[in-house]
């Protein structure tokens, strides 16, 4: 796989593209980033064109994902149209529309993978973050349909205030259905910025206790030991793939670096993908940003070890500035406070449990357990 | 000799990048590069030509190679994808989806 990215970004191609097809959505997660009115979804023939044109692209992991992507009557269609062009396809979604039959088309379109949020399993903690009554059982039920036709299941365990104690419930619950388990206390603001969300993230305290649990996190020592020197490599390194080979589609047709980095690039109803792709301004400034030409980063002792989002520093007012979360994060794994933190007249006493973050998927090694 | 018809999984995602082709099972996520000739064995995966004629009409004509040792090595290649579920492997012609993966 590495070897795949890295033939990837020496061409210039755009490996992974993750596409929502819709943001409506049939439950109503307290911590949601989405507004779900439909403004004007792709219709299908227009997300069939957008597939045609990722394949030419080169694009070969495709993420459907949402809103709930099954909600649209036309989601399978798209799914099979999909396949057929060569995708590995993995689908998120809440599984309260899949049924047997549903399960069994999956299984026969070649999907690779469906993930699925589970929040608890206690019905009252998992429904009341849904919003939805009897949402954990249709996910439990579908879960196990899929897991019957074969299909690889990754539930998703976002923690939250909530639900942080259930954890261990959700991961046994998992291992019972035969599916993967992922724990991600990635919260993240809102797509137009709005911080509603945030107020669900858990405290800095739980976020040290995770650090230092074994069952994530593997060698805690090794984990929460301090960064290596930084060094040239650090230095000429760029954060993630987001831009480089990754990038994200909203239903209604905007490309953005990654779905969690709302930078607008172009949108395909009036371009086409690759010229968005290779022309964008806003791509290639992202790519143009190296660990040295970070203003406060680039003296940073964490450089090479943080897992600096470029796309929360952007809603933060600077791509090129830190991520306080992410500052958080690497002061909490090793106890040795980062230049963003220095920069802001941070001390020990100071550190602002409430703005501590997130754990995002930049560090899966870490936090997943399978 | 019986001949061989080798048809391309439906459960594989697949990509050509650069003249390699990528193939991933959707069974167990295993991923493939294949190199050049491979590549082109893959896209002739059609389910009525035989390996043979695969092996004689493109391999030996595109890349020069003597006509046994293509087959035999050709046969070392279906039969270690056969075995991953990338490729079905048959003594009769199999139906294929008539797509077309190096498009």
């Amino acid at each position: 796989m590495e070897r795949l990215n890295h033939k990837a970004l020496r061409l210039g191609v755009p490996l992974s593209v993750h596409l929502d097809v819709t943001y409506r959505c049939n439950e109503r997660c307290e911590h949601c980033y989405l507004e779900h009115d439909d403004l004007g979804e792709m219709t299908a023939p227009e997300i069939r064109s957008l597939l045609g044109q990722l394949e030419q692209s080169g694009v070969f992991f495709l993420t459907i994902s949402g809103g709930e992507p099954l909600v649209r009557r036309d989601c399978f269609e798209i799914l099979e149209f999909a396949r057929s062009l060569g995708f590995n396809v993995k689908l998120k979604t809440n599984a309260i529309l899949i049924k047997e039959q549903e399960a069994r088309k999956l299984r026969s379109l070649g999907i690779e993978q469906v993930q699925i949020s589970v929040y608890s399993d206690r019905s009252e903690v998992h429904d009341a973050i849904t919003k939805v009554p009897g949402s954990l059982l249709r996910t439990v039920a579908a879960i196990r349909f899929l897991r019957g036709q074969g299909l690889k299941v990754v539930v998703a365990n976002v923690l939250m205030k909530s639900n942080f104690q259930d954890s261990t419930g959700v991961r046994a619950l998992a291992a019972e259905l035969g599916a993967q388990f992922t724990l991600d206390p990635t919260i993240t603001p809102m797509l137009d910025g709005g911080r509603s969300p945030l107020r669900f993230r858990i405290a800095a305290k739980e976020v040290k206790s995770i650090f230092r649990d074994p069952n994530l996190v593997g060698d805690v020592e090794a984990f929460c030991a301090p960064p290596p020197p930084v060094d040239d490599e650090m230095q000429e390194g760029f954060p993630c793939s987001a831009g480089h080979t990754a990038c994200y589609i909203s239903p209604y047709g905007d490309v953005y670096p990654c779905v969690q980095f709302p930078l607008p690039c172009g949108s395909v109803r009036k371009e086409t993908f690759l010229n968005i792709w290779r022309n964008s301004s806003q791509l290639r400034e992202v790519r143009s940003i190296r660990g040295k030409d970070l203003p406060t980063c680039s003296s940073c002792a964490h450089l090479g070890t943080c897992t600096r989002c470029p796309g929360l520093a952007f809603m933060e007012g600077n791509m090129r500035g830190p991520s306080s979360a992410d500052c958080e994060k690497s002061f909490l794994r090793t106890g040795i406070f980062t230049a963003g933190m220095l920069a802001r007249g941070a001390n020990s006493h100071s550190v602002d449990a409430h703005s501590l973050v997130q754990i995002e998927g930049s560090q899966p090694q870490a936090i997943v357990a399978v | 000799m019986n001949e061989k018809y080798i048809a391309r999984s439906q459960k594989v995602a697949w990509r050509l990048l650069d003249g390699e082709m990528i193939v991933m099972s959707a069974f167990n996520s295993t991923l493939f590069n294949l190199n050049t000739v491979a590549t082109r064995i893959w896209q002739a995966a059609d389910g009525h030509t035989p390996l043979s004629k695969i092996v004689r009409g493109l391999i030996c004509e595109e890349f020069d190679v003597d006509p046994e040792v293509a087959y035999r090595d050709a046969e070392v290649f279906v039969n270690e994808l056969a075995s991953h579920g990338i490729l079905t492997l048959s003594e009769q012609p199999v139906p294929s989806s008539g797509d077309k993966p190096w498009a």
